[in-house]
């Protein structure tokens, strides 16, 4: 034993002590400023908006939140129609978009032979890469008129009864917007998914096959639940694109600073009110508005990570839940 | 319980419960099992034995279409179960499986699942409708079996990923034992255990005899003479003998068989 130890021990393998606990700091205290740097960047940007739209802040304070109002001919603001409109247009993205993702991402992983699955995936990844402005124009002269000739006429027709689904057939507003928005956020979720998917070891899936599980039953008890908080990241992303999604949504939402129960008509959201409303804004009420707007989508990105990562805190607390005892 | 067994084959004294016939396997174009012929008893416990690499492994996941799954991997020939080839056409490898239980030579809970949910899963995948005592009931028994109950009785609804690697493959023990297979097939269940667990998985082995066809693999040579009643010698994918395990141990036909068991080279 103590005659082996020497064998292993050059003198000149190693630096010093000294000098590898040296660059060691060196590596903590470089490391250490560039996570600074981050929250930095953030704590600025926070501190500009702010600082920005404190004009609209003092004239409405929390009115500005409740309030319906979005009026600049009489300089009066309320940004609730945009937040709702952002929360509605992602809801239906992720609605529409969750379960798609999901298959595609299960057809790449567990269902297609390799090369295809390869191939089939770089196309998945390559749609990701399509400038948000080329979808919007997509859903403006292709989407848009299909959706309302083919999508909305049968909507109406089984499901009129909700007020969901009353009103006009046109081809922008709010469910186009959501349309589109699952469209684009498609391509994110089922490729984070596919790869969360494929890192699932075989072993897992052998494990639950020995048992007698056909396919869809092995995904069912070994891929997914294995897979899960990947999966709620990936939902998370998605959802992030979708709250922050800008261009295509302002091309085909209808931008109608209005809060209504049909998801036929038009509407508006936080980013495409800002990105639509910015180049007219004429007045410093307006833009401080405008800005204050920004800073609620800002707070609400930010909302929404921590409520992810509660999220994926809760899914592995529950696996842990009688640890206490 | 007991719906998962065939009635009949369980009591026809059916000596040959599983028949391999020319069994080849491939690993794309590699063969991994040269042409193996042997068969396995209804309530004898047979051991595989071998160097490693020689294709035990290989051989088990063959009695029960879990070769195959392995991207490229590919066999011929026949395996009988009860007199029919599991191989032939039409057959579901799903319905082989249900049959023929398997415990893996590493553990594989599935991690985030409970540890009652892990020795439920062959029920609850097998759609076996039974009432919550039953359900319990089959969940204490089968990790009592794998001498494991005492452990982990106060914490059934942690997760399977929670235990140590012994502990692990005691609930792969019991998750096998639950849905009650017709033969059990075992690839090295010991290797991760201690003498105190080990000693109780034999001591299962001897007691599910007269009622399971078992077949296990092992790198143990004492194990293999203390609990099987045959004993077949592998080498480089090739059958070298396969007889009484007293008889293997004792009075080897095969030079090579006497060499690796006196431990002249594997
Ligand atoms: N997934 C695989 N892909 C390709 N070749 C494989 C694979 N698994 C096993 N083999 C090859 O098949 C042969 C038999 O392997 P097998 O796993 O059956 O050996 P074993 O007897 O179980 O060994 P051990 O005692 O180490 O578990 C080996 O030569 C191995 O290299
Ligand atoms: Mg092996």
């Amino acid at each position: 034993m103590a005659d082996s130890i020497p064998a292993v021990r050059h003198e000149r393998a190693r630096a010093p002590v000294q000098v590898r606990l040296f660059g060691d700091r060196i590596f903590n205290t470089a490391t250490f400023i560039l996570a600074l740097s981050i929250l930095a960047l953030l704590f600025g940007l926070a501190v500009a908006l702010i600082a920005d739209s404190f004009p609209a802040i003092r004239a409405f304070g929390l009115h500005f939140f409740i309030s319906a109002d979005w009026d600049p001919v009489n300089e009066q603001y309320g940004a609730l129609p945009f937040i709702y409109g952002t929360f509605v247009s992602s809801f239906i993205a992720l609605a529409l978009a969750v379960p798609l993702s999901l298959g595609v991402a299960l057809c790449l992983s567990e269902m297609a032979p390799d090369w295809l699955s390869h191939r089939l995936g770089f196309l998945v990844d390559l749609l990701a890469a399509i400038p948000s402005v080329v979808y919007g124009l997509w859903a403006v002269f292709v989407m848009g008129p299909w959706i309302r000739d083919h999508v909305e006429p049968p909507l109406a027709h089984w499901f009129g009864w909700l007020p969901l689904f009353q009103g006009p057939k046109v081809a922008v507003g709010m469910l186009s917007a959501g349309i589109i928005l699952a469209i684009m956020i498609i391509p994110y979720i089922s490729s984070v998914c596919t790869d969360v998917f494929r890192v699932v070891p075989h072993t897992q899936r052998e494990a639950a096959l020995a048992l007698g599980a056909t396919k869809w039953e092995m995904v069912k008890t070994a891929v997914i639940p294995y897979g899960m908080t990947g999966v709620i990241g990936a939902i998370i992303l998605g959802l992030g694109r979708a709250l922050g999604e800008t261009i295509a949504v302002a091309m085909v939402i209808g931008n109608s600073a209005q809060i209504s129960a049909s998801l036929f008509k038009p509407a508006a959201t936080l980013a495409s009110v800002i990105a639509n409303e910015f180049a007219e804004a004429t007045s410093d009420l307006y833009v401080a508005a405008l800005i204050e707007l920004g800073l609620v989508l800002l707070i609400l990105g930010i909302v929404l990570n921590v409520v992810a990562r509660a999220l994926v805190l809760v899914v592995q607390q529950r696996r842990y839940r009688e640890t206490g005892k | 319980m007991g719906d998962g067994r065939g009635g009949e084959s369980a009591k026809v004294a059916m000596a040959e419960k599983l028949v391999v016939k020319n069994l080849n396997a491939y690993f794309h174009k590699n063969r991994a099992l040269h042409d193996v012929s042997l068969s396995f008893e209804q309530d004898r416990i047979a051991a595989i034995i071998g160097p490693s690499g020689c294709g035990k492994s290989t051989l088990v996941r063959c009695l029960n279409r879990m070769h195959e799954v392995v991207p490229g991997a590919t066999a011929t020939g026949e395996v009988l179960l009860d007199g029919n080839n599991i191989y032939a056409d039409g057959v579901d490898p799903v319905q082989v499986r249900r049959r023929i239980g398997m415990v893996f030579q590493k553990p594989t809970p599935f991690p985030t699942m409970s540890i009652e949910d892990n020795v439920a899963a062959g029920l609850t995948l097998n759609g076996v409708q039974i009432s919550h005592a039953e359900r319990h009931e089959v969940i204490e028994r089968s990790l009592r079996q794998a001498a494991l109950w005492e452990e982990v009785k106060d914490r059934l609804r942690r997760p399977g990923g929670s235990l140590s690697g012994g502990q692990q493959q005691r609930l792969c023990v019991a998750r096998a034992l639950a849905v009650q297979p017709e033969v059990l097939l075992m690839d090295e269940p010991c290797s991760a255990l201690d003498p105190i667990s080990t000693a109780r998985i034999e001591e299962l082995l001897l007691e599910l005899k007269s009622a399971y066809t078992i077949v296990i693999v092992t790198h143990n040579m004492q194990q293999a003479a203390r609990c099987s009643d045959m004993t077949a010698f592998m080498y480089t994918g090739d059958l070298v003998e396969y007889g009484e395990t007293k008889q293997i141990f004792t009075n080897p036909t095969r030079r090579e068989t006497e060499d690796y068991i006196t431990g002249r080279f594997g």
